[in-house]
């Protein structure tokens, strides 16, 4: 048996690789015959290697199970790399600068003087109802007016090749330790596609991520002290936070490691005594933080924190409250957050949405429930949404009444045809469908990661790409347009 | 060093030598009752007397049989020094500083918790005891001999060692203390070729035989085992050995001067007395002596460098 890329199915999607049957999309043409040269027999086999690599290099995600307890899974990974020319990526890379930029001014605006309220652009309402918006940040200004430093936002294409953004992380996005443990493994199992392509690097990215967060310093002058703040080795998070940790050189500290002296500081308990922290990149939500301010039973936390970081002695990235703008009513508004902070049109759409808390949006998502994407505010990871076309009339039905209940709660956007990518199954190249979680960081400077981690739902047809419901991952290759040799 | 993980390191290090320990007193426990006479054989029960777990074995258990003792010792999880949960105990304080444990030593360490637990049926037979006990020693060693041969000698390498002989000492100290006081009454000297085979066991269940053959020269008899094992210098497994151990390792460490000073009291107290002068009574006490300052040498250690318990952070705040 063979590959042979005129059976390849790439007509009902956008395909990333293939452009129409037997052929590739110019940047990846020398690509597909080099797949075709190894053979199904040797892909399976090199799919096989990666999974020995993963199980051994100890990359897992953790999941809990119906015992109760919790379990290390290796990370779903499949060999073959998903490729966006370099030119289109530096298009998309202005495109997010650009909106993480007016979210920040946003998030500001909303914790301070609230002007985009008062002139009639975003509805006060919305912001009374936000469930992530914290009143004990407002009159804060964090270190360079930033409040969102580390922002993951998820990007769709549609059928048409256009791309979107689906939604933006605020609060603690994760999968970028994912992002880099798969160029690593395409590193290995995949040497001699390096040798005719040169994908641009991704690995500079823990100390674009550490520059960004001593640059949060309250203490510029000395060398800062940054720390990555876990929840603990049950979180599903875990391995990104250590691995994060080590590869900055920080320490990864638990919120019993720290405490608040009565100077405000923010120390943790060390061998040697007492040691002054300055930066804390937290991968806690905000309810945890400190149990003085939210959560009074949260051991998880550090009392005091919230008191420290508005007294301006320890930078908290992401700031509290940040996570005001991420929700999927906000993310509606994004299109209109642009043009009023920054006065420029959005380089990258936002999927068209229809926010239920207007009564022609609600009586039209209720009408056209069938071919929409019924999505609750503040859930993530897929869970609590309605997917039109897969669903049945009972749950439709059901879905309906909760939107009715609650009107602000929902938005509904039109199901896309998210593009796919051809992925190992069985022995078999078939399409599956893909998203694209880019990384941006913000500080002195703004920076995005050379792609992002691609995640594939590896069930046919699915359009769930989460790992924690059977999603997998592939290595996202930034190529330029004229590949060496080839 | 983050103190949690001076803690986490410190109980890894223990939890794994404890499992060790115990499966050493199980293999030589059922040697020594194939050699001595029915009449007079102590049975399994000095085995609870060791590890102190007499109220909660007896809770689960109406007598001190061979099955019982030997499943509570290596297997039972309600029993917090059985080495299945040492073993469990030393995973989940390795779990949490993986990136100051070299990855072999967590794969092992990982790998020989799964023997303990798959493999538990065959441990607790008679048959497959032996080659069970023996792969668990087998696996502690290893680790230990990777964790000093791989890992980075700085502060968590001295934690580890402050670890691993607070616990040796603690136990070799309780296995002389119920091995030499139930056996035999003393002064009968018909019951001597027992005696010599009691004492070898001693000195067995701390894989001192050989070496107190090569550095002893003499008939092995109680007094110069009470002294090879409390205060033989060289012997890696005697109470000197572990003692002098813990003073290198406190030495190194910073803010040192309470723990060492708790330190020198336990090595004088171990010096002060010369063991094969003191009667059953005397030998007790002495022991109970030894126990008391390892104990307080503990607190120390956690007092000075570890993290307040949950619950107390606020007290020890105002130390920072």
């Amino acid at each position: 048996m063979s590959i042979d890329w005129n059976a390849y199915p790439c007509a009902d999607f956008y395909d990333e690789l293939v452009a129409e049957p037997g052929c590739g999309r110019p940047a990846v043409e020398g690509l597909l015959a080099d797949l075709e040269a190894l053979g199904p027999d040797e892909l399976v086999a090199r799919q096989e290697a990666a999974n020995v690599s993963i199980k051994e290099m100890g990359i897992t995600f953790t999941v809990y199970s119906e015992e109760g307890g919790t379990i290390d899974r290796t990370w779903p990974f499949d060999i073959i790399p998903r490729i966006i020319p370099q030119s289109e990526w530096e298009q998309v890379e202005a495109g997010l600068k650009q909106r993480v930029q007016a979210l920040n001014l946003f998030i500001d605006d909303l914790y301070h003087d609230q002007k985009i309220i008062a002139d009639g652009v975003f509805p006060r309402e919305v912001l009374a109802k936000s469930v992530n918006f914290r009143p004990q940040c407002v009159g804060v200004s964090p270190p360079l007016g930033i409040w969102a430093h580390i922002c993951g936002s998820d990007l769709v294409r549609d059928g048409d090749g256009t791309i979107y953004v689906l939604e933006d992380n605020l609060r603690v996005p994760s999968g970028v330790s994912y992002m880099l443990e798969n160029r690593l493994v395409t590193k290995r199992v995949f040497p001699e596609l390096f040798e005719h392509y040169a994908p641009l690097p991704v690995d500079d990215y823990p100390s674009q991520l550490f520059d960004t967060l001593a640059a949060l310093s309250p203490r510029p002058a000395d060398y800062p002290e940054v720390v990555v703040l876990t929840p603990g080795i049950y979180n599903s998070a875990y391995f990104e936070h250590a691995y994060l940790a080590q590869q900055m050189g920080c320490e990864l500290v638990e919120g019993r490691d720290l405490f608040v002296d009565d100077d405000d500081c923010v120390y943790m308990r060390t061998v040697d005594g007492a040691s002054r922290v300055d930066v804390v990149y937290r991968r806690i939500d905000d309810l945890f933080l400190d149990p003085e301010a939210f959560h009074p039973d949260s051991a998880l936390g550090v009392p005091g924190l919230m008191r420290a970081w508005k007294a301006g002695k320890v930078a908290l990235a992401n700031a509290p409250g940040a996570g005001v703008a991420d929700d999927k009513v906000v993310y509606a508004f994004v299109p209109e957050i642009i043009r009023y902070y920054l006065d420029a049109e959005p380089i990258i759409p936002n999927v068209p949405t229809y926010r239920c808390m207007d009564p022609d949006s609600l009586a039209y998502t209720l009408e056209h429930m069938e071919e929409l994407v019924v999505k609750p505010a503040n859930e993530s990871g897929g869970y609590g949404m309605l997917v039109g076309p897969a669903s049945t009339k009972a749950e439709r039905e059901t879905f309906a009444e909760l939107v009715k209940k609650d009107p602000r709660n929902y938005i509904s956007q039109p199901a896309l045809k998210l593009s796919t990518v051809p992925t190992i199954i069985g022995s078999k190249l078939e399409p599956r469908h893909v998203d694209l979680r880019p990384f941006i960081l913000s500080a002195d400077r703004q920076q995005v990661t050379m792609g992002g981690l691609t995640r594939v739902a590896m069930r046919k047809g699915s359009l769930v790409v989460n790992s924690s419901q059977g999603g997998g991952s592939k290595d996202t290759w930034i190529l330029p347009e004229q590949p060496e040799g080839n | 060093m983050l103190s949690r993980v001076a803690e986490n390191i410190y109980w890894l290090s223990r939890y794994v030598e404890r499992a060790e320990n115990t499966a050493r007193i199980v293999t030589v426990n059922a040697n020594l009752l194939m050699d001595l006479p029915r009449g007079i054989a102590p049975g399994w029960r000095p085995l609870i007397d060791i590890t102190g777990a007499n109220a909660l074995f007896e809770e689960h258990h109406k007598e001190y049989g061979e099955r019982q003792v030997v499943r509570f010792l290596i297997g039972d999880e309600r029993n917090a020094g059985s080495i299945l949960s040492a073993l469990v105990a030393a995973r989940e304080n390795c779990r949490t500083i993986r990136d100051f444990v070299p990855r072999e030593a967590w794969e092992l360490l990982n790998e020989l918790y799964l023997y303990a637990r798959e493999e538990l049926s065959r441990g607790t037979t008679k048959s497959g005891r032996h080659a069970y006990l023996k792969h668990l020693i087998q696996g502690t060693q290893t680790i230990s001999g990777m964790l000093s041969g791989t890992m980075l000698h700085d502060q968590g390498y001295d934690f580890l060692h402050l670890g691993r002989f607070l616990e040796r000492a603690d136990m070799t100290t309780r296995i002389i203390d119920v091995r030499s006081a139930n056996l035999l009454p003393e002064e009968t000297t018909d019951l001597r070729p027992f005696e010599t085979i009691q004492w070898v066991s001693v000195l067995k269940s701390l894989t001192g035989y050989q070496a107190y053959r090569r550095s002893e020269q003499v008939r092995v008899q109680r007094g110069p085992v009470l002294r090879f094992l409390f205060q033989h210098q060289d012997f890696p497994r005697s109470v000197r050995f572990s003692v002098d151990s813990l003073q290198t390792g406190l030495a190194k460490l910073p803010r040192n001067e309470g723990a060492l000073r708790v330190a020198g009291r336990l090595k004088r107290t171990l010096e002060g007395v010369e063991p094969r002068r003191l009667n059953q009574q005397q030998l007790k006490q002495f022991v109970d002596d030894l126990q008391v300052g390892i104990g307080e040498l503990h607190d120390e250690i956690a007092r000075t460098w570890f993290p307040p318990p949950l619950g107390m952070e606020s007290q020890s705040q105002s130390q920072g």
